[in-house]
């Protein structure tokens, strides 16, 4: 075996020692790499503690309430199987829209409705413009 | 098929000759696409359905993403060589890819920023894309750190490499990031084979963007490894001829 060839297959090994590694890290923190848990699974631990999480779902259409004067919001989280209450106290992203997707930050009340800290819009992958939309312009 | 490639233009005097006559090219088609993707992206592209004419970000934003990302694999790819066949191109190269790739990752994350702050509402999350994004800036940062603290030449070039080589592993992460976990990064939009998340009339101008890219990294590429191949063989007959 040439010189070289030992190098070749050094590198190889060491890269997939260090690969396997590492996916046995990533697997192993799997859940501390999720960025947000799915409403089903907020109501699933909900007699947890008090500490704050991330929920992240659809925000159903409808639902949405706005109290008069101030900012205090209403609306319904939902992941199409399970869906819960969140209240929220702020200014709401450019794309909060009912039927968009959303990530809150927050924990649950005695009355099991989601008190959030923040909410952050989650856009997806796809890009038209609105006259090719099938439901284009729905409001906020 | 490739190693007598290798071979050949592993002579500095055949490497320094091929990407000085490469340069040129690359650059100014490069430049030539930056400009109409721009054109095409800023002005053609009608406003998307949601975000408006915010959306033109992405013109900027996912071609310096997909450079960070291929100029890392390049610099892997070159130390991979330049240790297995202790050549002194391949070294130069790699090392001329760092500084490229991270800015071209910074401009990434920056854009990013830019777009997240109206868009979601936050400038920066720790969601398992943009970590791993960040973490792509550190190796870069890395390498050069590392490549610059070590005065012996070959030394340097070692242990730099390494840090290119055992980095490789982040690229797979970052790409599968927002299909192995929820993040609040969306998902991939055009490099998925099934039917397309983006209409052709404001995808042209981002494949146009990502070609332009591409080219002006290689024409930055071999002015800069040119100058790095002449830097190390300063004392040889051929450089003293030019």
């Amino acid at each position: 075996m040439l010189p070289r060839h030992k190098r070749f297959i050094g590198i190889l090994a060491t890269l997939i020692g260090v690969a396997v590694a590492v996916s046995l890290i990533l697997a192993s923190f799997q859940d501390n790499l999720l960025y947000y848990v799915t409403p089903s699974e907020a109501i699933e631990n909900i007699e947890d503690d008090q500490s704050k999480f991330r929920v992240g779902g659809l925000v159903e259409v409808g639902s949405f309430k706005r109290s008069e004067g101030s900012l205090k919001s209403r609306f319904i989280l939902t992941d199409g199987f399970e869906s819960i209450e969140v209240n929220y106290t702020g200014i709401l992203p450019d794309l909060f829209r009912e039927g968009q997707g959303i990530i809150v930050t927050g924990s649950f009340n005695k009355m099991k409705v989601f008190i959030a800290s923040e909410v952050l819009a989650k856009h997806d992958e796809n890009y038209m413009p609105p006259d090719i939309h099938p439901m284009n312009e729905s409001s906020s | 098929m490739g190693l007598k490639a290798i071979y050949k233009y592993g002579s500095p005097p055949n490497f320094y000759r091929f990407v000085t006559r490469l340069e040129p090219w690359c650059l100014y088609f490069g430049l030539l696409l930056i400009l109409i993707g721009s054109a095409g992206g800023l002005f053609l592209a009608p406003k998307d359905y949601q975000m408006g004419d915010a959306f033109r970000i992405i013109y900027f934003h996912v071609p310096s993403a997909y450079l960070s990302m291929s100029a890392y694999a390049a610099m892997g790819f070159a130390s991979i060589i330049g240790i297995v066949w202790r050549s002194n191109v391949a070294f130069s190269v790699a090392k001329s890819i760092a500084p490229f790739g991270a800015l071209m990752t910074t401009i990434a994350l920056l854009t990013g920023m830019l777009w997240g702050k109206p868009m979601w509402g936050t400038a920066w999350v720790w969601d398992a894309r943009l970590t791993s994004e960040f973490i792509l800036l550190l190796l870069y940062l890395g390498y050069i750190t590392l490549h610059a603290s070590i005065r012996e030449q070959k030394k340097a070039d070692r242990s730099a490499s390494l840090v290119a080589i055992l980095g490789i592993i982040n690229l797979p992460i970052i790409h599968y990031s927002v299909v192995w976990w929820n993040t609040l990064h969306q998902a991939s939009t055009i490099s998925k084979l099934d039917s397309p998340s983006i209409v052709g009339e404001m995808l042209w101008p981002l494949l146009v963007m990502i070609i332009g890219y591409m080219f002006f990294f290689v024409a930055v590429i071999c002015r800069a490894s040119s100058a790095e191949v002449l830097k190390r063989e300063k004392r040889s007959s051929w450089v003293k001829a030019i």
